[in-house]
């Protein structure tokens, strides 16, 4: 295979604890650590081991957001990846126009593999991936707990609710990765100097031709309902007590 | 009238329990029609349950042998073509339906709602983003048809009814060979489904290894529970993945929820926040856990349960 693209979406870091404005308009990102949403990173690494065993020539890492994205796609060179592209775009891109916007990149890159995360952990949307494969009229194999390449078809392993499911599908596919997939690697300082080198290219994601329809619009934020502040017991019969006055056992 | 087509899943002939929950969903909406959409190889049975679910107008089905196994490039053109009369297509929040219903959305050309927790009117839903540490309210605007999935933790399964018609369909649409299924590995297990248990017993990381994980098991099976981890415990292979509750395993919404030797990261109080009672063991006072807990016990795992069992056995 020669090249492989990666989705890498600059997302709130998974450590921070999140909180909605005061004023309902969003949640708080002023100040606040931004990373790779880490099933993206997973992805990455998959399709970085893919190479490094010569089974594809390219891994290109695409991402889609404002300018500040750029931080993410250079944490994406220096892990491994060969070239970086931003499609640049000060409004919040939803699933189904990154999904055109990735159908644009495939088009001109021709890769014989998509590899995105099952899902941001922004918006929780779980979308991108499904939408892109339909588009393209190619196969999907989400939530991949493993990847086994062979020839024109990849086995992949999924996680569903049932356990482990595996299906066959024809290169090239789109697969998003859960989390079991693999360890990412970690970035060594020489690393983030050689990718300081690399080519990262920037496109107005206005000039892709894609349609943004703003089907939906995002009315008020609000922190979730909190759930009051319960007992504490002393002991194994303290608890049985509690649980028995609940009639729960 | 608006009309709503649920998208059913079943396996082996047997009705996901998160249909009913869909259709308790899909009932906020004021005066609409309700139709189940089953696809499948053999699903009499399943469409027959579905049939007797209260609010449930007419079942239709695609009964192939090309449906045999839920393969969502297989599933979605079919679908989208049964889709083009309805206002409204949901699905369920399962691995099944996060993995079909945003391919169905993407060949009708519109955009998805994802875990809709709330009907607020025919055109505004609430949902949770950042883990459930946020709601946001979406509303869709007019001359758009509404795709989403529906959180089935924040449903009750609608009641039953005398069974509504079933009648079988078929479309033309193309069927690809690009995607094919292989097989699936389930640990079948005689004790409640963790994703409709009234009761669940999880376990985490300080459980420490496989064999020791036999004490959630027991433990759960005294109480009549069904089992959960978290994904610590996944990770190190104490348990299999489909025990994950939490962000990226099973959110769950049981009456009673039993957190043993686990944190309490965000990611996996996403999973149970819908949970009745709350209960957790830890011999960490500061954990996390105690926060969102109804009833709380510090100490030690290994020596806590047996006690608890003593207790109970009395
Ligand atoms: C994108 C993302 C998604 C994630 N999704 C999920 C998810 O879906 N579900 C999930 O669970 N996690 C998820 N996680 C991981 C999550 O952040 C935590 O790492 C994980 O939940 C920790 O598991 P734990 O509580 O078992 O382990 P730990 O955090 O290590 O906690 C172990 C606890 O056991 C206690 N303990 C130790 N020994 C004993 C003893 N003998 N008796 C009593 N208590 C004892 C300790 O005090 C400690 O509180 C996700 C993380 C990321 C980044
Ligand atoms: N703006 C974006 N830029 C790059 N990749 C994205 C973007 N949006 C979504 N993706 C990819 O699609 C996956 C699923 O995202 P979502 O459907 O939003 O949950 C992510 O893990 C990324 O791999």
């Amino acid at each position: 295979m020669d090249k492989i693209i990666v989705g890498l979406k600059r997302v709130v870091d998974y450590n921070v604890r999140i909180r909605v404005k005061g004023d309902g308009s969003g949640v708080e990102t002023d100040g606040v650590k931004m990373s790779i949403n880490p099933f993206d990173e997973i992805a990455l690494e998959e399709a970085l081991r893919i190479r490094e065993r010569g089974d594809a020539s390219e891994v290109i890492v695409v991402s889609i957001g404002a300018s500040d994205a750029q931080q993410q796609l250079r944490t994406g060179l220096a892990m491994g990846a060969d070239r970086a592209i931003l499609l640049e775009s000060d409004t919040v891109v939803d699933p189904l126009a990154a999904a055109k916007a990735m159908l644009a990149i495939i088009e001109q890159e021709q890769p014989g593999l998509v590899i995105l995360g099952k899902q941001a952990i922004d918006n929780d949307n779980n979308q991108t991936g499904q939408m892109l494969a339909a588009l393209w009229n190619r196969p999907q194999a989400t939530f991949a707990s493993e990847v086994i390449l062979d020839g024109d078809t990849a086995k992949v392993t999924r996680e569903v609710d049932a356990g482990l499911e595996t299906i066959e599908v024809d290169l090239p596919a789109v697969i998003t990765v859960d989390l079991r997939l693999n360890e990412p690697r970690y970035v060594k300082l020489p690393d983030i100097m050689k990718a300081k080198k690399k080519p990262l290219d920037t496109k107005a994601f206005s000039e892709l031709g894609v349609a943004t329809d703003d089907a939906f619009s995002v009315g008020l934020y609000e922190p979730p309902a909190q759930r009051s502040k319960g007992i504490m017991v002393e002991d194994a019969a303290g608890l049985v007590a509690a649980l028995k006055e609940k009639g729960l056992v | 009238m608006a009309n709503i087509l649920i998208i059913g899943e079943q396996t082996d002939n047997a009705l996901n329990a998160a249909v009913a929950k869909c259709v308790t969903c899909a009932r906020d909406i004021d005066g609409a029609e309700i139709h189940v959409l089953l696809l499948g190889s053999s699903i009499d049975q399943a469409a027959a349950t579905a049939a007797s679910i209260e609010g449930v107008a007419k079942v239709l089905t695609i009964d192939a042998a090309h449906n045999a196994n839920p393969l969502a490039a297989v599933y979605a053109p079919q679908i989208a073509e049964v889709a083009g009369g309805y206002d409204y297509v949901f699905g369920p929040s399962t691995t099944f339906g996060k993995d079909l219903v945003p391919r169905v959305a993407a060949l009708l050309d519109v955009n998805q709602l994802s875990d809709i927790m709330e009907v607020v009117d025919a055109r505004t839903f609430k949902r949770p983003i950042y883990a459930g540490n946020a709601i946001t309210t979406v509303t869709v605007k007019d001359g758009y048809k509404v795709l989403a999935t529906v959180r089935a933790a924040s449903y009750r399964a609608s009641g039953e009814q005398a069974a509504a018609p079933i009648e079988a369909v078929s479309t033309g649409a193309e069927i690809p060979a690009h995607s094919r299924f292989v097989s699936v590995q389930t640990g079948a297990s005689d004790r409640p489904d963790l994703q409709t248990a009234a009761k669940v017993v999880s376990g985490g990381r300080a459980l420490g290894s496989e064999e020791a994980f036999k004490i959630i098991y027991d433990f759960a099976d005294k109480l009549g529970a069904g089992v959960g981890a978290s994904r610590a415990a996944v990770d190190a292979g104490y348990v299999p993945n489909e025990l994950q509750v939490g962000q990226t395993g099973k959110i769950i919404a049981p009456e009673l929820y039993v957190a043993i030797g686990i944190s309490g990261a965000i990611q996996h109080l996403t999973g149970i926040k819908d949970a009745g009672t709350i209960v957790a063991i830890n011999k960490d006072e500061d954990a996390p856990i105690f926060e969102v807990a109804d009833i709380g016990l510090v100490g030690d795992l290994f020596k806590v349960i047996p006690e608890i069992e003593a207790a109970l056995g009395a």
